[in-house]
């Protein structure tokens, strides 16, 4: 197989592979939790669970301060590469382009010289991410192998994309498949994996809110 | 022509002046990124050169790259440097033919046997041998003979580099490339469809003045000219770092010069001396014409997706993949939802209270 045919399969039928698995996964784990349902609740409502539960959607956004002092290193790398990840992704030329071709249309990027600056600070945070897991005692009690997995397949499109976008050590065309590659990865261990807390998140924080905003309190 | 002249002679002869052919000797030399230092070492070599003999073959070819090389200027001192190389067979430009070409090949072999450079333009087919003949001989018969008494091999155009437009998909004739067949001779790959002529004569002059091939990179093509993509070259770069891109060949952007990323250039992947060589005499490259690179001197270019689609863009609908995917999953997510009920119903059914006498019973 050469250069040319790996990107032309990793550009075609394996991205129709990874985009299956990933949409359907995703789909099938979300519908599997909400058809589940929950028992009706029989007491009397003293306040509005579904304000409850958007309201905690957007406040849990934001760390409380007693968690912001307990573990500030956990927000703010959190914060970071979560906000780097999303930037990388979604304000990169090639990136928008991609999009525009699957929905129809597309959004303004940002310059490359900022995509590059914040993609060094995202994949640094993560190394310190991972560095954190490894030395903190409690952390590295609780990690088991898919805490690993699902970092490493999360930094390796930030890396395979630093690379193809400056041609380091490969071909262009060998370095943009192997970028590709490494996104499909992700989106194909996605919903197999704690990955999918990216929707599921807002199931659980819109719950937490409801329940609290059925009894009339705040979550 | 007699291969007795130096090149210097018949540069004189052309009434090429000393300054001219010293300043082609410093633009070569600045080309292959060679030290200024280095340019007397080039005139000296190239003014006492023997015209090195030259055999050409063309096989599965569109005679393109003759075409760029002869006629794409007017004479220059590239130009004339190539004239006064020995070609001592070329299907189209030599008057000989049919049994006198051939017998010319022959003898040119056999003189300068060892020393001859072999230039192959096309690629070479591997299927059926008739697919291409040249006086009955099969292509590949005829290059294995060749290259065996040639002193390098200079493999001009993307076909004969890496296989080209006979090789795309689905290569009935299963062509292959010269560094496919020749294994024991060095190769310079000089791709391009067609390559840009300076790259040649440039090629040449490194030859006759270091008597060794240039510098190749991976792909087997001098760096002095490959080296560099043509995204990192190309004057349109600051409009696609600030992501200022045509989406269409005459909308505003388009007008305005933006970067033709959007538009399918494969100036990234790209790597050629189109940016800043320039054709037509230093005029313009195709993407300063604005349409996009097509990557012609890369392997395979022709089966890169599209001309006109991105390199990192899907090739496949994958609109309506996620529409398929999307109604799968969501008829599976229900499908599963409901079995999970049934079975919480049944488990809820099966459920057996067990009151303090039982266990008091049990123990």
């Amino acid at each position: 197989m050469t250069e040319t045919e790996l990107l032309m399969w990793v550009r075609g039928p394996v991205l129709q592979v990874a985009t299956v698995i990933f949409l359907l996964g995703v789909l099938v784990r979300i519908l599997e939790i909400l058809v589940l349902g929950r028992k009706a609740n029989l007491a009397e409502a003293r306040g509005s669970a579904v304000a409850g539960g958007l309201r905690t959607i957007v406040s849990r956004s934001f760390p409380d301060s007693g968690t912001l002092r307990r573990s500030t290193f956990n927000v703010v790398a959190g914060y970071v590469f979560h906000t780097g990840f999303f930037i990388v992704l979604l304000l990169f030329a090639p990136h928008i382009l991609l999009f525009r071709d699957v929905f129809g249309f597309g959004w303004p990027a940002l310059p490359t010289q900022i995509i590059d600056a914040i993609t060094i600070v995202t994949i640094i945070t993560l190394l310190a991410v991972l560095v954190h897991r490894m030395t903190h005692k409690v952390m590295r009690y609780l990690s088991r192998f898919q805490d690993y997995l699902v970092w490493l397949v999360t930094i390796l499109p930030l890396i395979t994309g630093y690379l193809a976008f400056h041609r380091i050590g490969l071909t262009p065309t060998m370095l943009i498949a192997i970028h590709i590659i490494s996104v499909e990865l992700l989106m194909v261990v996605f919903p197999f994996t704690k990955l999918m807390h990216a929707f599921t998140l807002f199931m659980a924080r819109y719950y937490n809110g409801a329940i609290a905003g059925y009894k009339g309190v705040n979550s | 022509m007699s291969n007795e002249k130096t090149l210097g002679e018949v540069l004189r002869q052309q009434g090429i002046t000393r300054r001219g052919f010293l300043k082609f000797c410093a633009a070569t030399a600045s080309l292959m990124a060679l030290p200024p230092a280095m340019v007397p070492r080039i005139a000296a070599a190239l003014e006492n050169a023997r015209r090195p003999s030259v055999i050409w073959l063309s096989f599965q070819e569109c005679t393109g790259c003759t075409e760029s090389l002869t006629r794409s200027h007017s004479p220059t001192i590239e130009g004339l440097i190539f004239n006064a190389i020995s070609l001592d067979y070329h299907h189209t430009l030599q008057a000989a033919a049919g049994t006198h070409a051939e017998l010319a090949r022959e003898k040119a072999m056999e003189e300068n046997y060892g020393n001859y450079i072999l230039v192959v333009d096309g690629s070479i087919p591997t299927g059926n041998m008739g697919f291409s003949t040249i006086a009955g001989i099969s292509n590949r018969e005829m290059l294995e003979e060749v290259a065996k008494g040639a002193a390098a091999i200079v493999s001009v155009g993307s076909c004969a580099a890496f296989g080209g437009i006979p090789h795309a998909s689905p290569n009935p004739t299963g062509a292959v490339a010269v560094t496919d067949i020749i294994k024991d001779k060095p190769i310079i790959n000089v791709p391009g469809c067609p390559p840009i002529p300076v790259v040649i004569s440039g090629v040449l002059a490194h030859f006759l003045t270091f008597g060794s091939i240039p510098e190749l990179d991976a792909l087997g093509r001098p760096l002095a000219f490959y080296g560099k993509s043509i995204h990192d070259r190309c004057y349109r770069r600051p409009f696609y770092d600030k992501g200022l891109f045509a989406e269409t060949f005459d909308d505003e952007g388009a007008k305005l010069g933006w970067c033709l990323y959007k538009l399918g250039c494969k100036g990234p992947t790209t790597y050629n001396a189109c940016a800043t060589t320039k054709w037509n005499e230093g005029t313009s490259f195709p993407i300063e014409s604005g349409h996009p690179c097509l990557g012609c001197s890369e392997p395979d270019f022709w089966d890169g997706g599209g001309f006109y689609k991105a390199i990192s863009m899907p090739t496949g609908d994958i609109a309506r993949t996620a529409v398929y995917a999307i109604g799968a999953g969501a008829a599976a997510g229900v499908a599963l939802g409901a079995v999970n009920r049934a079975r919480k119903a049944r488990a809820v059914k099966a459920h057996q209270k067990v009151t303090i006498d039982d266990l008091e019973k049990d123990s």
